[in-house]
């Protein structure tokens, strides 16, 4: 009896896992399923793609280089070497209104906001407001970690340290009368940004919590006194300061400047440029967009003309696929 | 005599660690290993140097640990702990499996060596460990013990100084063999004579040959001169061997522990490695090529790019000082360095954990089926290395070994014919002979009297001509042989198992055999009457004649010769009888694959007789050619035979053997039988289980047939497609030596390899243990490297399990050395083919389709970084188990490795790199053109957001790990849980 129990004990459980009888499911690819389905599924795809590229064709895009490089370029005067709090004027009009939203950028190209050292060039925890890190920032942002007097630099590293600092007013000009158009800053940051990742000292006032640290060499202003207009948008939440801090992955980018929330009507404009950032050194392009977005976002005719060839191909091969199964239909199939 | 021979390197043993007599030649003293058996591979100590040596040989684990210490000494994208982490996994589960895998040998080895063995101490007999015996120690061995090392005979319970051994689990040969003691010593019968003996053994250094031995026993007797008298093979009782039918033995150990010849024929436990991680290794070296050019593009574009000031060195990102003094040539080394840890993930540390984890978790497949558990034994398959599992399904030769294997290592006497007429021992109600009623039967329209006069000739025949020996069993519990239970019986004991199944058989159709008596041979026959023959000449069975003869003289004086023997052998010397129809049933019989033998009989005149008496004495008492002399007699008497009948013995077959080999056959696999048993024996076996048919043309090659200097011309001359092959020890070790003395010229070995890849099935009888691991090997060596799979149950295949490929080990009867040596162990024979056909089938396909993917989505995984530089389940199962059961030829279409093949590799690579284009253009292009942001959350919010470098890189794996994940299910079809493994290994 004591061999029979332990015959039962040592007998492999007879389960559909166990003994391998799963149930499965495999797709027989026939004839009859392949080719509706590449007919349906390139049916759809079409159709997705001409609503995208509609869409896509409705967006309006506006957009001015203002690098200076050429003579007749407005911002010309301003490239010349030691020519400081320069201020160009570029002027343009509007034939087809902006409806909606517009969202204004600045763009750069041939900057390369991704190299591996500076992309690093960071101190996480001191923009976490980490009081402790602005005493001594991570090696990570050497060589902007310490000035030439040792003193800690806040924000340390090379992509804080590089922030770009032109700075833009949009006029609409109707005849004689100029009216300064509103831009919207707020909310331009990811919101996990700046109410997550980034985070101001808890001292108060904020000005107290950078003792004894020097702001960055390129710097004009402390970070906390980057927006004069309102006191909350300082430090390290400052939209724009967070729009630059998250490292575009291309070397031609634009980040998101302001929003206009009316639109802009026809009529002419005049862009008021403090130029202030170098990018001809490196053989760097500055430029403004002005663009709205529909449902599926910006302007992106890819995606439309991608879904279009995809869907022209499935339709194609289930056509051609249709020859074939017509032409050497096995009689087997039956 | 053998004594006089010139001593190279002799050891000498002094019988009970008595010392010679001074004056006797002085002998110098050598050290002896114990008696322990060791066949685990670390020792407590070295377990974690000689483990992490053993992991970082491979070429992989290597690979990482380089990849870590650069990550640890320079600066790189990554940190340290992503190559370290994983790495220290995969070491730790490693070493944690075979650890334990090796404490479990040490467990065996263990229970092995503490097993308990009696030794002769000052008169005394004391229970002691195996482990602690010594050379010289004296060692009392009963009935049906297994000698605990390499014994000398010193005397036995038997009067005549012999006992009997069974060398099964030895050789495979299960027939009793006799070993007699020197005379000198045989006579000692209780544990004081035995010690009193003074005497040393000297005797040649330990060497594999099971059949040879060279020895000399030097007796010192008080104020006499030494005796010396030689020792050979007969008398060296082998460890691994068991006592049979002889109560006690006395004798000393001469080899112990490692040094015994079992253990000299074992091979050390050396890792084996299947294909697929061999194919796996070649493809790591393309990916580390891949891999090196790489780094190699991308620094030498580094540099080229940076040429320019600009690009050097923006004003946005000035370099520190340190930086900037580094010489060119380390910043580019480390740059260098730096991009290979970057693309090191082309080669997937996570792959080498996923397959052991898949192999580990995967074996378990095979212990739980159901199939495959075996109701006697209680238990079901085992599995003892995990890492072989895929190796199951790309098996290409099969080496199977005979007694225990395939068969059963059990005669059972079928039927016999006398003159046409067929009984069945099975068709018998109470002792009447029923004659079979069959077409045969009426074939036979003699009268009466005649039949019946033939009918007692061929029991008594059967009855008579043997060398069948009579053991009275006196306990209850022995059931040992088919005898007859409840009944106090007796059974039979014989060196031929043929023999006894006769004898058996007659005894089951009422003739029964009692005893040879004063060298009378008493018959109990149907009517229970007791019929006693003088037995006056026995002629010895050889494998020349295949026959053997008595002459008996029975109480009415007549004198009688029977002989039995192969039908070859006996038909052209028949004179009368009803040669055609026995003839007609032998075939038949024989297709059966049951193993016949034909009885004869000529009656001796009184002149006659002492005709043969003379031959026969003439030629036994000649010192010269007795060999020949004796085969002469023999030839003269034997012959004017009168065929008598034929009787038909089956070596019971292992249950469904013929069917799995088969099976086996269609699936592409070349079966090799390889035995240490009698070529005659081991053939018919073949033939029972269908290796050989009866259209199958047989080549033999045997030293009986061939002489070796005729070798050549056989080797050469048979021009052969679809043969059977049988060939012996001697012969294959003349074909192997040939090599070796003549390299190039009479290449044999290259033709016997051509002869035997072209033959569907090969017999390699009288293999000496080494010699089946020596043919293993062979057909490893040859030039398409095939897999090898060798499977036995007795200690004598565990050489060949050890050197095949993957190694498979009966659960048999013969003791578990084959099943704990062996990577797997299964309960029968029939449950090679499920685990052959399926679950090597599953297990390959399955690691096959795991490999291949992870190197694809490695690929993806790398490949968008690379471009990147530039810019700055369980889902179903492959074919059902009954499919693969019923159709083996579909096993062809894994073997060879050809999912691992360059096409396929090469295939899932461009996959990989295809796909990983698609997906990083498509984002770039997505990014590049525009803003695309919204989703409609992001609208709401009204936000119009930038998304950055992060969200490239998520955007484009997020893609990669979808079109991946789900490329698996739906492309491939793979078994249970690569699909959540291979999702685990993504992440």
């Amino acid at each position: 009896m004591g061999k029979e129990e332990q015959e039962l004990a040592n007998r492999p459980d007879n389960t559909a896992f166990t003994q391998q009888r799963l149930p499965a499911w495999q797709p027989m690819l026939s004839a009859g399923i392949v080719i509706p389905g590449f007919v349906l599924i390139g049916l759809a795809f079409i159709g997705i793609g001409v609503a995208l590229f509609i869409t896509s064709r409705s967006i309006q895009v506006l957009e001015f280089d203002y690098t200076g490089v050429e003579q007749n370029s407005p911002c010309f005067n301003c490239t010349g070497q030691k020519v400081l709090n320069c201020v160009c004027n570029l002027d343009f009009s509007i034939d087809r209104p902006f409806t909606g939203t517009v969202f204004f950028y600045y763009g750069l190209s041939n900057y390369f906001q991704n190299f591996r050292k500076y992309s690093v060039s960071k101190d996480d925890s001191q923009l976490y407001g980490d009081i402790t890190y602005f005493k001594s920032p991570s090696v990570t942002c050497s060589p902007y970690d310490y000035d030439s007097n040792n003193q800690p630099i806040v924000p340390c590293g090379s992509i804080a340290n590089s922030m770009f600092n032109d700075t833009f007013k949009l006029n609409n000009i109707n005849g004689s009368k100029v009216d300064l158009v509103p831009l919207d800053g707020k909310g331009i940051a990811w919101w996990t940004d700046y109410n997550i990742k980034y985070r101001n000292p808890s001292i108060t006032p904020l000005k107290n919590a950078f003792n004894n640290t020097v702001k960055p060499i390129f710097w004009s202003k402390p970070a906390y006194e980057l927006d004069t207009t309102d006191p909350a948008n300082n430090g390290f939440i400052n939209q724009d300061f967070l729009v630059w801090m998250r490292r575009a992955a291309l070397p031609n980018f634009r980040k998101l400047y302001r929003r206009i929330d009316k639109g802009l009507p026809i009529g002419n404009y005049s862009l008021a440029i403090s130029y202030n950032y170098p990018v001809l050194s490196f053989n760097g392009r500055k430029k403004v967009v002005f663009s709205n977005v529909s449902w599926m976002g910006g302007k992106n005719e890819f995606l439309g003309i991608a879904y279009l060839v995809i869907g022209s191909m499935c339709v194609f091969m289930s056509i051609v696929m249709l020859i074939v199964y017509a032409k050497f239909k096995f009689p087997e199939e039956d | 005599c053998v004594g006089e021979e010139i001593w190279v390197d002799s050891r000498t043993v002094y019988i009970g660690h008595k010392e010679p007599p001074p004056g006797a030649e002085a002998y110098i003293l050598q050290r002896y290993p114990d008696n322990r058996i060791v066949s685990s591979k670390y020792t407590f100590w070295n377990f974690i140097p000689k483990n992490l040596f053993e992991q970082f040989r491979r070429i992989a684990n290597f690979y990482f640990l380089g990849i870590f210490l650069v990550q640890l000494i320079i600066d790189t994208p990554t940190s340290p702990v992503t190559s370290g982490l994983p790495l220290f996994f995969v070491i730790t589960v490693t070493a944690i499996k075979q650890g334990y895998e090796d404490w479990l040998r040490h467990k065996a080895d263990c229970s092995i060596n503490e097993c308990p063995v009696d030794v002769v101490q000052q008169g005394k007999v004391v229970r002691t460990q195996s482990h602690k015996l010594r050379v010289g120690d004296i060692v009392v061995v009963r009935e049906d013990e297994t000698f605990p090392c390499d014994l000398i005979l010193l005397s036995s319970s038997r009067h005549d100084g012999t006992c009997y051994v069974t060398t099964a689990s030895l050789d495979g040969e299960s027939s009793h063999k006799t070993y007699y003691a020197v005379q000198d010593t045989m006579a000692f019968r209780t544990e004081q004579e035995v010690d009193s003996l003074h005497a040393t053994i000297e005797c040649e250094q330990p060497q594999p040959d099971l059949y040879k031995f060279v020895g000399r026993i030097n007796i010192y007797k008080d104020k006499e001169e030494p005796v010396a008298r030689p020792l050979g093979a007969e008398n060296l009782l082998l460890r691994g061997a068991t006592l049979k039918n002889t109560q006690h033995i006395y004798a000393v150990a001469v080899y112990t522990g490692m040094e015994t010849k079992m253990a000299l024929n074992y091979q050390s436990k050396s890792q084996k490695r299947s294909a697929v991680e061999k194919s796996m290794n070649a493809f790591l070296i393309v990916y580390l090529c891949i891999l090196i050019s790489k780094a190699v593009i991308n620094t030498v574009l580094k540099y080229a790019w940076q040429w320019s000031p600009d690009r050097d060195e923006p004003w946005y990102n000035h370099r520190t000082e340190n930086e900037r003094q580094r010489h060119m040539v380390i910043r580019a080394f480390t740059d260098f360095l730096a991009f290979m840890v970057l693309f090191n993930y082309i080669i997937p540390v996570s792959m080498y954990v996923t397959v052991e984890m898949q192999k580990f978790l995967g074996s378990y497949f095979i212990t739980w089926d159901e199939e495959m558990f075996d109701e006697e034994l209680g238990e079901g398959a085992q599995v003892n290395t995990s890492d072989l599992n895929e190796e199951l399904g790309q098996v290409e030769y099969v080496f199977t070994d005979k007694t225990g294997t395939l068969t059963e290592n059990n005669m059972e006497f079928i039927e016999c014919c006398v003159d046409g007429n067929v009984y069945i021992p099975h068709a018998i109600c109470n002792g009447q002979i029923l004659s079979a009623a069959s077409s045969i039967d009426m074939i036979d329209s003699s009268p009466g009297g005649y039949r019946r006069e033939h009918e007692d000739l061929f029991f008594r025949a059967l009855c008579l001509c043997h060398t069948v020996q009579v053991k009275e069993e006196e306990t209850v519990d022995g059931i040992k042989r088919g005898i007859h239970q409840g009944r106090p019986t007796s059974f039979y004991i014989s060196s031929s198992p043929d023999e006894v199944a006769l004898v058996e058989g007659m005894k089951r159709l009422g003739y029964t055999y009692l005893r040879l008596k004063d060298n009378y041979m008493e018959i109990l026959n149907k009517d229970d009457d007791i019929e006693r023959f003088e037995l006056l000449h026995v002629l010895n069975f050889d494998s020349v004649r295949r026959r053997m003869s008595v002459i008996v003289k029975s109480s009415s004086g007549e004198y009688l010769l029977f002989c039995k023997g192969a039908d070859s052998s006996i038909f052209p010397r028949v004179v009368s009888g009803k040669v055609e129809q026995v003839k007609a049933r032998v075939e038949q019989n024989a297709i059966e694959g049951l193993r016949t033998l034909c009885v004869a009989y000529r009656r001796l005149s009184e002149c006659e007789y002492q005709e043969a008496c003379h031959h026969l004495n003439e030629a036994k008492l000649a010192l010269q050619d007795r060999e020949q002399r004796l085969a002469q007699a023999y030839d003269i008497i034997e012959k004017d035979f009168v065929l008598l009948g034929a009787t038909a013995v089956e070596d019971r077959l292992q249950e469904k053997a013929a069917d799995t080999i088969e099976s086996l056959h269609k699936a592409g696999m070349k079966v090799w039988v390889l035995t240490g048993d009698k070529m005659e024996t081991a053939a018919a076996t073949c033939y029972a289980s269908k290796l050989f048919r009866r259209s199958t043309q047989i080549l033999e090659l045997t030293k009986k047939r061939t002489e070796e200097q005729s070798l050549h011309d056989v080797l050469l001359s048979v021009d052969c497609l679809d043969f059977g092959l049988i060939i012996d020890g001697a012969t294959l070790s003349a074909v192997l030596k040939a090599n070796q003395e003549r390299a190039g010229s009479g290449n044999y070995r290259e033709i016997f390899l051509e002869i035997c890849r072209n033959c569907s099935a090969v017999l390699c009888c009288r293999m000496a243990p080494l010699q089946k691991a020596q043919i293993v090997k062979l057909i490893k060596a040859s030039k398409e490297h095939p897999i090898t799979l060798a499977i036995g149950d007795g200690a004598n295949d565990v050489s060949m399990i050890l050197e095949a490929h993957v190694g498979i080990g009966i659960m048999g009867k013969e003791g578990r050395q084959a099943a704990r040596n062996s990577d797997y162990a299964i309960p029968k024979f029939k449950h090679l083919k499920k685990m052959l056909l399926v679950h090597g089938h599953y297990y390959y396909i399955r690691i096959a389709e795991l490999v291949q993917y992870f190197f694809y989505k490695n690929v993806c995984f790398i490949f968008p970084q690379f471009l990147y530089q530039f810019f700055c389940g369980f889902s179903q199962q492959h074919i059902t188990m009954e499919t693969l059961k019923r159709d083996p030829s579909l096993y062809r279409d894994i073997a060879k490795n050809s999912l691992l093949r360059w096409p396929v590799f090469l295939y899932w690579t461009c996959l990989g790199v295809f796909d990983a284009v698609i997906f990083f253009f498509g984002a770039y292009f997505l990014f590049d053109n525009t803003t695309f942001t919204s989703n409609g959350q992001l609208m709401t919010t009204n936000t119009q957001m930038m998304f950055g470098n992060w969200t490239f890189g998520t955007l484009v794996f997020t893609v990669l790990v979808f079109t991946v994940c789900f490329s698996l299910p739906w492309t491939h079809t793979t078994g249970p849980g690569s699909i959540t493994l291979s999702s685990g290994g993504l992440s």
